[in-house]
């Protein structure tokens, strides 16, 4: 208790008055001090509720304001255009409105992540709720923090001239672009984000369901693989999820390092754009208010929000199946 | 009998070859920090000086340089700040004091878990719908850290909830029983008992918000900016200007992706400069976080 003062507001010296002393002089003819005190405490639960509420209105308007914005789009062109034909050319003078080679793309991208992500981040996060000591841990969490903390940007660098370059040398005939580099550097870059919340889950499963499978001669791999990871599965799913959808929305790396023109192919090595890279490459030029182009980002980005959407449904109804209580 | 035995080695061998794949697994995360750092460093060092910092972009190599970039970066961050921070706190002194269980507090709650995983650039779509459109504050430093601000918003609540949430209620309970209103009772003790929380958290919000490239390249940010905005003060009444918020402004990150994208090697040991200094200011600011986040921990017995 060394630190705290005491500072609390007795009933002869009201804090009010000494914090604020004009408040000394207010006119209590019209409402008694006791009212004005009320008063003032209602008013400020309604700010703070209004602050709190603002989140919601956020969301709203990134809704509202992709729908609304895409709308005019959808007048041109209609949905089965949309999602059937082939071709994205929106600014050409024969433009296309298809969004599959984005949305492919986008999950070549995704999957060549998790590709990487998945099995390091797994394992990674067994060995620090399993294996490592309590200090090594300690010690290594915030080095893979910090791997979050490092800007997309510097990633992007990353991924043009020091990844693709070395798989060139790996594999003759990679383009200079190509979702295979930029994949797996997403891949490396989510790690952190399924390895943390991984282990917290891991973690989260009691000692005595360890101990349990320890007495019936399990070694420490048996027990985590057949005892921890089930356990922890909800929260395990719940980590995957969450690296998706960053693999999903990631931009800048796509953006620098796999190409940005549109290109409807499942193989990696190839470039293409995803959706978000779209949206930077269409945003990096003039894009005066209404037109085609605009409109086309609105289109993209409600697309990638549905896709979010979609793999956290996915995840919400995951973790609800395999949730285990204690 | 034997076989037991072996089969114990065999299990005590995958084991043992188990841990040293996770040891590998976990240390790559690390050593590629390290090598990117490396890489960064050995690739930009030499170029970062002293006229780098000081010098405008230009379509030399090398006389360019990221002093627009800077100055933008830390007056957007300013306004993010200061938008993000207030907002953040408040929002979280009401979730965890004030809100009742109702189904607008269930709301919220649910709404905030969500929007911590919407895409960065959807923020952008909805800044250049919303502000720049919208409300016709145009692709401006105002836009740009309002941007971030509602970005951050989440991280700051959260880190403010656990901060608040860290306070014993005996605290509380002290305050009352002196006769504080729960306004005085959050004023004068849970704010500054949680501060250390959520300096915390701001900072490591502010660390993401200056990395962030993508939602300030959809609201327009340009990347060649060879002036400043213009300053802050001025020599008549009233002597404050805020005209600066309303200029056009690059920032580090979208100076350093210009560069990246250009063919020409000498742009690319611009922008490997420019990333060492991106990643030093937010290493700085993450190191700041541990630091109060340590202090604040080691202060506060309750």
């Amino acid at each position: 208790m060394n630190i705290i003062k005491a500072r609390a507001p007795g009933p002869l010296t009201p804090s009010v008055s000494r914090a604020r002393p004009w408040l000394r002089f207010r006119p209590t003819g019209a409402m008694s001090g006791r009212r004005v005190q009320r008063f003032r405490e209602r008013a400020i639960e309604s700010l703070l509720f209004l602050a709190a509420f603002s989140s919601v209105v956020v969301t709203v308007g990134l809704v509202g304001i992709l729908a609304y914005e895409s709308i005019p789009f959808f007048r041109r062109v209609p949905l089965s255009e949309f999602l059937t034909d082939r071709l994205w050319t929106p600014l050409f003078a024969d433009p296309h409105f298809g969004i599959l080679p984005l949305v492919a793309g986008t999950l070549v991208t995704t999957a060549v992540a998790l590709v990487v992500a998945v099995p390091i981040g797994t394992i990674t996060a067994i060995y620090l709720s399993e294996y490592a000591p309590h200090r090594m841990r300690e010690a290594v969490k915030p080095f893979l923090e910090l791997l979050t903390a490092v800007p997309t940007v510097v990633y992007g660098y990353f991924a043009l001239l020091v990844v693709t370059p070395a798989l060139q040398r790996l594999i003759p005939g990679l383009p200079g672009f190509s979702m295979l580099s930029a994949g797996l550097v997403i891949g490396i870059m989510i790690v952190p984000y399924v390895s943390s919340v991984s282990e917290d889950a891991m973690r989260a499963v009691p000692m005595a369901i360890r101990e349990g499978s320890y007495a019936m001669g399990a070694t420490r791999f048996q027990t985590a693989v057949r005892v921890v990871v089930p356990s922890a599965l909800s929260g395990i799913a719940a980590a995957y999820v969450l690296g998706v959808s960053r693999a999903i929305g990631e931009t800048m790396v796509v953006a620098i390092a796999a190409g940005m023109q549109p290109n409807l192919t499942w193989n990696p090595m190839e470039p293409a754009a995803t959706i978000t890279a779209f949206i930077v490459q269409v945003s990096l030029g003039d894009l005066p208010h209404g037109s085609v182009g605009y409109q086309s980002i609105f289109a993209a980005g409600l697309t990638l929000m549905a896709m979010t959407f979609v793999f956290n449904l996915a995840g919400h109804l995951l973790r609800r199946r395999f949730r285990e209580v204690y | 009998m034997g076989d037991l035995k072996t089969l114990i080695t065999r299990r005590k061998r995958f084991d043992a070859g188990f841990r040293a794949a996770g040891l590998v697994a976990t240390l790559v995360g690390v050593l590629i920090l390290l090598a990117l750092l490396v890489d960064l460093a050995a690739d930009g060092l030499a170029r970062v000086s002293w006229q780098f910092l000081t010098s405008y972009p230009s379509r030399f190599a090398a006389e360019a340089g990221i002093l627009s970039a800077w100055v933008g970066t830390s007056l957007v961050m300013l306004i993010t700040a200061l938008a993000a921070v207030p907002l953040g706190v408040a929002a979280g002194v009401y979730l965890e004091e004030y809100a009742r269980k109702t189904w607008l507090t269930d709301l919220i709650e649910i709404n905030l878990a969500n929007l911590a995983g919407v895409p960065s650039i959807v923020y952008g779509l909805m800044a250049l719908g919303i502000f720049v459109y919208q409300l016709r504050l145009g692709q401006s430093i105002l836009t740009a850290g309002l941007t971030l601000a509602l970005l951050v918003l989440p991280i700051v609540i959260i880190a403010s909830r656990e901060a608040i949430r860290a306070v014993p209620g005996s605290i509380r309970e002290a305050a009352y029983a002196l006769g504080a209103t729960k306004w005085q009772m959050v004023r004068d003790h849970l704010l500054p008992y949680s501060l250390g929380g959520i300096a915390t958290g701001v900072i490591i919000g502010l660390s993401r918000a200056i990395g962030e490239t993508a939602p300030l390249v959809t609201i327009g940010a340009l990347a060649f900016i060879a002036f400043l905005p213009p300053a802050p003060w001025q020599p008549a009444f009233p002597f404050v200007s805020f005209e600066w918020v309303k200029s056009p402004f690059t920032v580090m990150p979208i100076q350093m992706f210009n560069w990246i994208s250009r063919p020409q090697q000498e742009f690319h040991v611009n922008a490997a400069a420019a990333g060492l200094v991106l990643i030093a200011m937010t290493l700085v600011m993450n190191g700041l976080a541990v630091y109060l986040r340590y202090r604040f921990r080691r202060r506060v017995t309750w």
